[in-house]
């Protein structure tokens, strides 16, 4: 079932990596407070947390991307201080993310070796060296990839592996893997571990990020738990069950924060059915009702924000329908969705929730800015003043309206998104990770705002992929796993084995 | 960056105080501060202060013949800088522009050497433009293509087909009337009778871009395509009509060259657009898209043929000028980009003193009191 | 599914995008406009063997000469997502200083004239890609303003003065006319730019960087490739290349004056765009911009050869800019339906 991680004693036991006590804050923004980890040679270290544990900010600071505020750093028992990430890929530190960037228009050896190709005696680039030296460092891996093949078009399970290529060719002894598997099929995740396992045997140490635990007990040595931002503690896979695990993660008290009040439920507002795109998801059925706040749970890559922006118009659909109070919604057009009465409040603040270069007002008035218009021109005046009674409702904290809304606070950023769209005044509301990247005061904010237009009857679907959100706000849970839904939970139902569970459902399934 | 990464901040502190600070950033200047200081209302003093320098300096500068004269040669750039203005807000460009006016020209030529009535000369060459805009417009909006290469393939397209219709002739036999029409003035004041037209179609353009929501829809879009997607805005249409407008009103300008002239040639207008795009750029509208203004454009057209034509009142040749546009322009775009790169600089020096520990690329925020948790 | 194999076996997975030789050729971004070119000339000799004939032949190439070089330097400055609409008043320059420099220094060696002119160009360039680096503004931008600034100082400097072909050294004109091994000895000039550029583009690490810049801009900061210096060398050869067009126009052409190499800028980049140069940057040859540049220059002979209206030239090059664009954008998203569907999950 796994392959049994080394007996202790062969190990060597000076790490490769050592973090202690470390702190990051931004501001008045703590993002960790303990961070612990340890990484032994030819060890497979799993970190796992929900979101917001910590564990970007964890990894940013081993890849020399953040320095510490507080805390002991050491690589191979010498305390370090990264200054960039030169400095930590020179330690031998080396990131592979879920997306990995490669030049499209270089071949894969290229990639691999840009600034370092292999000279010949002219002094001009040596190709066949190049490639001969890919094709080694591929042989190493176990792995089959065309060096003269253009990196366009590759998909990432190849582009991950190339990266791991590249970091051997850069001598690293610690790679880190973030979330590498959200996006492989699992023929690619079979390889992926291959190619980890010849690291582990080449002494190497693998510090890998995930959620999915079938894959963490399968491939890792040890697994460090972090929640809150601090450090819980590190267990050997061997002697701990996914149940503790999930239970140190989630911790106890999960109530506290999430003021919902259970609001009188009324007809149906949102109808979906059988809604199917092409090889990102399919047969999706639900509905929501006048009042309910509905969760969409499930891991990251689920396919639940695709849905979402299908149902919104944002992206077209093959099959099925989308009704909104019984009326059939156009499909691929948000403009008609908005004027049926929809909103959607984006994943991506930054990029898809706000124009970040106009200000607070502009804005806010974005969405409404037909509704404002008479004899098709629109009054300053008028705009102006909606937009300031909305974010005053909404208390979004600016020095001023006319401030561009890229100075705001995460926030106070994600209280104007909502602002343009509750000031359309819509019956369904789509919001999508509405508290990520947010201060805990703001936080409950949110959280009370939406508990609160649930009760006056707005129809909410919520995606959210912390279990303490999902669990706090919601009145059912939908769990979508590779584009289908895989479990529609009562509150009474919903607890975090069970969606845990649903989230991973087809991978135990098959194992 | 001066918000950290959104993905990174935690959602489940235990300690962090619930101050939600906001920077005392340079944000921007609010209110009327904003409006009197931005780029393009420097550029309506600029235009102001030169013109009443001129007036007040040079002789013959303030008197109705050389308004009119000036006014006459300003009018071709005027028109189109109008939709180029839309069009460079929302991020895309248009270097056919002049090619397409060259085009109606030669059109004109053809049809009415041909026995046409001037009548349907006039809106077969107008349509043209109309056409010519559309096809940009598939190209551009509709199937995604570069429109900065586009536009350079139309720009000798269109030109090309002026060649092919009219080739090396020179038509010039216009009915008199109507090329009088076009240099004829307003009683005695000295402007154009068809600046009536031109200020039609500038309010036109002025308020659809200030004061519609398709005018508010195109600010979004030119600062980023997918948030306006998210409000309901039409991307391609929005920029497919773009560059209709732009065609149809390059054909105008095209019929005024001919008409104004009385010639009608197939290198009519060779070489506008870049002056378009110099005035306008001068006037304050980014190149990158989201920013800028009609009142700017007029405003960097005008200070330009202002200039152009004082200098050739001084029998000053034309050099000057070309250099004095071309200096203009360069410092217009570098000089706001290196203020904002020493602001930021004194900006983060200012900050990374109150934080020993900040990395250069960590760039942490500061507040007043610069909160440090330490264990 | 196990996930679990004890022993590390190599895993091939599927290559579907194993390139044979043949199919990896037949893909080349060269291709298009090298099947384009000979197309063309096939059909024009087989309709007037006189195209091909000896004087035939060397027009074409003269023609193409200065067109090459100056296709080469552009094609390096879109290669990392830049351009510079500037080179058609470089070259008025530099082609003026020329005229300028035989007739103030009479007896100066051809040498040290080539020489000068390409430092001035080296110098007009470099202040535009300072220009660019410096203030991160769009090189559209920039060069634009340098298109004008460099045209007045040109207007300026020259006047009404024209050289003319009796104010240079025969020598220096021969170099137009004579030919070594059929080639004109300017076209064999170009020829040895295009191969040493090429060379430079596809061998050597900084040519490389080049690539990596226009292909990621972010990426290539993100992984240490020196970006600012890159940019500023790929605007220092061009300027430099510009400066040696302009030298090569006073030879070949019999007059220069204030207005000399006005309006270039947009048949070159129509050149390299359809030589298969991306104008997003990161993909292209500077020998497919040689080739783009020789088959819009042949366009013109062709016509007159077939006797067509030579007044169809500029719309046919409008209509290949367009082709080749299309083109490029259909590789693309076949490459990212490709790319999509293999990446699909069952659902």
């Amino acid at each position: 079932m796994n392959s049994s991680p080394q007996p202790r004693d062969e190990r060597s036991t000076t790490p490769l990596l050592s973090l202690r006590g470390a702190a990051k804050a931004f501001g008045p923004v703590v993002a960790l407070a303990d961070g612990v980890v340890e990484i032994l040679p030819g060890e497979i270290h799993a970190l796992v947390g929900e979101n917001g544990a910590g564990k970007s900010t964890l990894v940013k600071i081993l890849a020399g991307l953040y320095n510490l505020d507080a805390g002991e750093f050491l690589v191979n028992e010498h305390p370090v201080v990264f200054r960039s990430v030169a400095d930590s890929k020179a330690a031998g530190i080396s990131v592979i993310y879920q997306e990995p960037t490669l030049f499209p228009d270089l071949t894969v050896a290229e990639n691999i070796f840009i600034g370092r190709q292999p000279k010949n005696a002219l002094g001009l680039i040596n190709r066949s060296a190049m490639r001969k030296q890919a094709r080694a460092l591929f042989e190493q891996l176990g792995v089959r990839i065309d060096p003269d093949r253009l990196a366009e078009g590759l998909s990432i399970a190849d582009q991950q592996i190339i990266e791991i290529a590249k970091a051997i060719s850069l001598d690293a002894s610690v790679l880190i893997m973030d979330e590498p598997t959200a996006a492989l099929s699992g023929i690619e995740v079979e390889r992926l571990f291959q190619v980890a396992r010849a690291l582990r045997t080449s002494g190497a140490g693998i510090l890998f990020i995930s959620h999915r635990f079938d894959e963490v007990f399968a491939l890792c040595d040890r697994i460090t738990v972090m929640r809150d931002g601090e450090y819980i503690t590190t267990h050997e896979t061997g002697s701990v069950t996914v149940e503790q695990i999930v239970r140190e993660m989630v911790g106890r008290d999960i109530g506290a924060l999430f003021p919902k009040v259970v609001a009188d439920v009324g007809p149906n507002v949102l109808k979906v059915s059988g809604l199917s795109r092409a090889g990102v998801f399919a047969d999706i059925s639900f509905e929501v009702k006048a009042g309910e706040i509905v969760a969409l749970a499930g891991l990251v890559g689920a396919g639940r924000t695709e849905v979402a922006r299908a149902v919104f118009g944002i992206d077209p659909y093959d099959r099925g329908s989308v009704e909104l109070h019984g009326a059939r919604v156009k499909q691929n057009n948000p403009q008609a969705a908005i004027d049926a009465g929809m909103g959607f409040v984006p994943e991506d603040r930054r990029k898809q929730g706000l124009v970040m270069d106009l200000s607070v007002a502009r804005n806010a008035a974005l969405t409404l800015r037909n509704r404002l218009s008479r004899f098709g021109l629109i009054n300053a005046a008028t705009e102006r003043r909606t937009a300031e009674d909305w974010t005053t409702r909404l208390q979004v904290k600016t020095g001023s309206q006319e401030y561009k809304v890229s100075t705001l606070s995460g926030g106070n950023q994600q209280k104007v998104v909502l602002a343009k769209w509750l000031a359309t005044e819509p019956t369904f509301l789509i919001v999508d990770e509405p508290t990520r990247g947010i201060d805990v005061g703001t936080k409950s904010e949110v959280h009370r705002l939406l508990s609160d237009l649930a009760g006056r009857g707005i129809a909410i679907l919520m995606i959210s992929s912390e279990l303490p959100e999902v669990l706090g706000m919601a009145d059912r849970v939908l769990v979508m796993h590779e584009g289908r839904i895989t479990a529609q939970l009562d509150r009474v139902d919903a607890t975090a084995e069970s969606i845990m569970h649903a989230a991973t459902a087809r991978l135990e399934r098959s194992l | 960056m001066s918000n950290p990464p959104t993905e990174l901040l935690p959602t489940a502190t235990n300690r962090s105080g619930a101050r939600t600070a906001v920077l005392p950033q340079a944000g921007g200047r609010i209110g009327l501060a904003r409006i009197l200081l931005s780029r393009d209302t420097v550029m309506i003093y600029a235009l102001v202060v030169f013109v009443i320098f001129a007036a007040l300096f040079i002789p013959r500068f303030a008197s109705p013949v050389s308004t009119g004269f000036l006014l006459l040669d300003v009018i071709p750039a005027l028109l189109i800088a109008l939709p180029m203005t839309l069009v460079i807000i929302t991020g895309e460009i248009d270097l056919s522009v002049a090619s397409i006016a060259g085009l109606t020209s030669a059109l004109m030529g053809v049809l009415w050497s041909a026995g046409l009535d001037i009548g349907p000369v006039l809106i077969i060459s107008l349509l043209a433009g109309v056409l010519a805009g559309a096809f940009n417009g598939l190209l551009v909006a509709v199937l995604g293509l570069p429109s900065l290469a586009v536009t350079i393939g139309t720009l000798a397209l269109f030109r090309g087909l002026a060649l092919v219709v009219i080739g090396d002739n020179a038509v010039a036999n216009f009915p008199p009337e109507l090329t009088s029409f076009f240099t004829s003035k307003i009683g005695g004041t000295g402007i154009p009778t068809v600046m009536i037209g031109v200020a039609v179609v500038a309010v036109f353009f002025g308020v659809l871009l200030h004061f519609t929501p398709f005018g508010r829809g195109l600010f979004a879009l030119g600062y980023s395509k997918e948030a306006a997607t998210f409000v309901g805005i039409k991307v391609m249409r929005a920029k497919f009509w773009l560059y209709v407008a732009s065609g149809s009103v390059s054909a105008l300008a095209g019929i005024y060259w001919t008409l104004r002239y009385s010639s009608a040639r197939s290198d009519n207008a060779s070489g506008l657009e870049l002056t378009v795009i110099a005035a306008v750029l001068l006037g304050g509208v980014s190149i990158f898209g989201g920013k800028g203004s009609i009142p700017g454009a007029i405003a960097g057209v005008l200070l330009i043929g202002t200039i152009n034509f004082t200098l050739r009142l001084n029998r000053i040749s034309d050099v000057v000028l070309i250099i004095v546009t071309g200096t203009l322009l360069i410092a217009s775009v570098v000089a706001p980009s290196i203020i904002e790169g020493i602001s930021k600089w004194r900006h983060t020096r200012r900050h990374r003193r109150q934080l020993p520990q900040a990395s250069a690329l960590g760039e942490t925020r500061a507040t007043a009191s610069g909160v440090q948790e330490r264990k | 599914m196990t996930l679990g194999t004890p022993t590390p076996e190599k895993t091939a997975v599927p290559n579907r995008h194993a390139s044979s030789g043949l199919a990896s050729i037949l893909r080349l971004r060269e291709v298009p406009v090298t099947l384009a070119l000979i197309l063309l000339v096939t059909v024009t000799y087989l309709a007037n063997p006189l195209f091909l004939s000896q004087q035939g032949t060397k027009d074409l190439l003269l023609n193409a000469t200065i067109v090459i070089i100056l296709a080469v330097g552009q094609a390096m400055v879109i290669i990392t997502r830049n351009v510079d609409l500037s080179i058609g008043s470089i070259l008025g320059i530099v082609a003026f200083s020329t005229g300028t420099l035989f007739v103030a220094v009479p007896g100066i060696p051809i040498v040290l004239v080539f020489l000068a002119g390409m430092a001035l160009g080296a110098l007009l360039g470099t202040i535009n890609g300072l220009l660019v680096t410096v203030a991160k503004v769009p090189s559209l931008v920039i060069t634009l303003g340098t298109l004008y600034v460099y045209r007045g100082l040109n207007n300026a400097w020259a006047g009404g003065t024209q050289y003319f072909a009796g104010d240079r050294p025969s020598s220096f004109g021969a170099l137009s006319v004579d030919t070594l091994a059929g080639f004109p000895l300017i076209t064999l000039i170009a020829i040895v730019v295009v191969i040493i550029v090429a060379v430079f583009m596809a061998s050597t690490r900084p040519g490389r960087d080049l690539y990596a810049i226009g292909s990621d801009p972010e990426a290539a900061k993100l992984f240490g490739i020196p970006v600012t210096r890159r940019v500023l060398l790929a605007f220092f050869s061009n300027g430099i290349l510009a400066g040696l067009a302009g030298v090569l126009y006073a030879s070949r052409f019999n007059s220069v004056g204030a207005t000399t190499g006005t309006g270039l800028e947009f048949d070159i980049i129509a050149a390299a765009v359809v030589g298969g140069v991306a104008i997003f940057g990161g993909s292209g040859t500077v020998v497919g911009a040689a080739i783009g540049a020789l088959l819009l220059t042949t366009i013109t002979s062709a016509l007159t050869a077939v006797r067509v209206d030579k007044f169809w030239q500029q719309a046919i090059v409008g209509l290949l800019i367009l082709a080749a664009i299309i083109i490029d954008r259909v590789a693309r998203i076949r490459t990212a339906k490709k790319l999509r569907l293999s990446e699909a999950r069952d659902v």
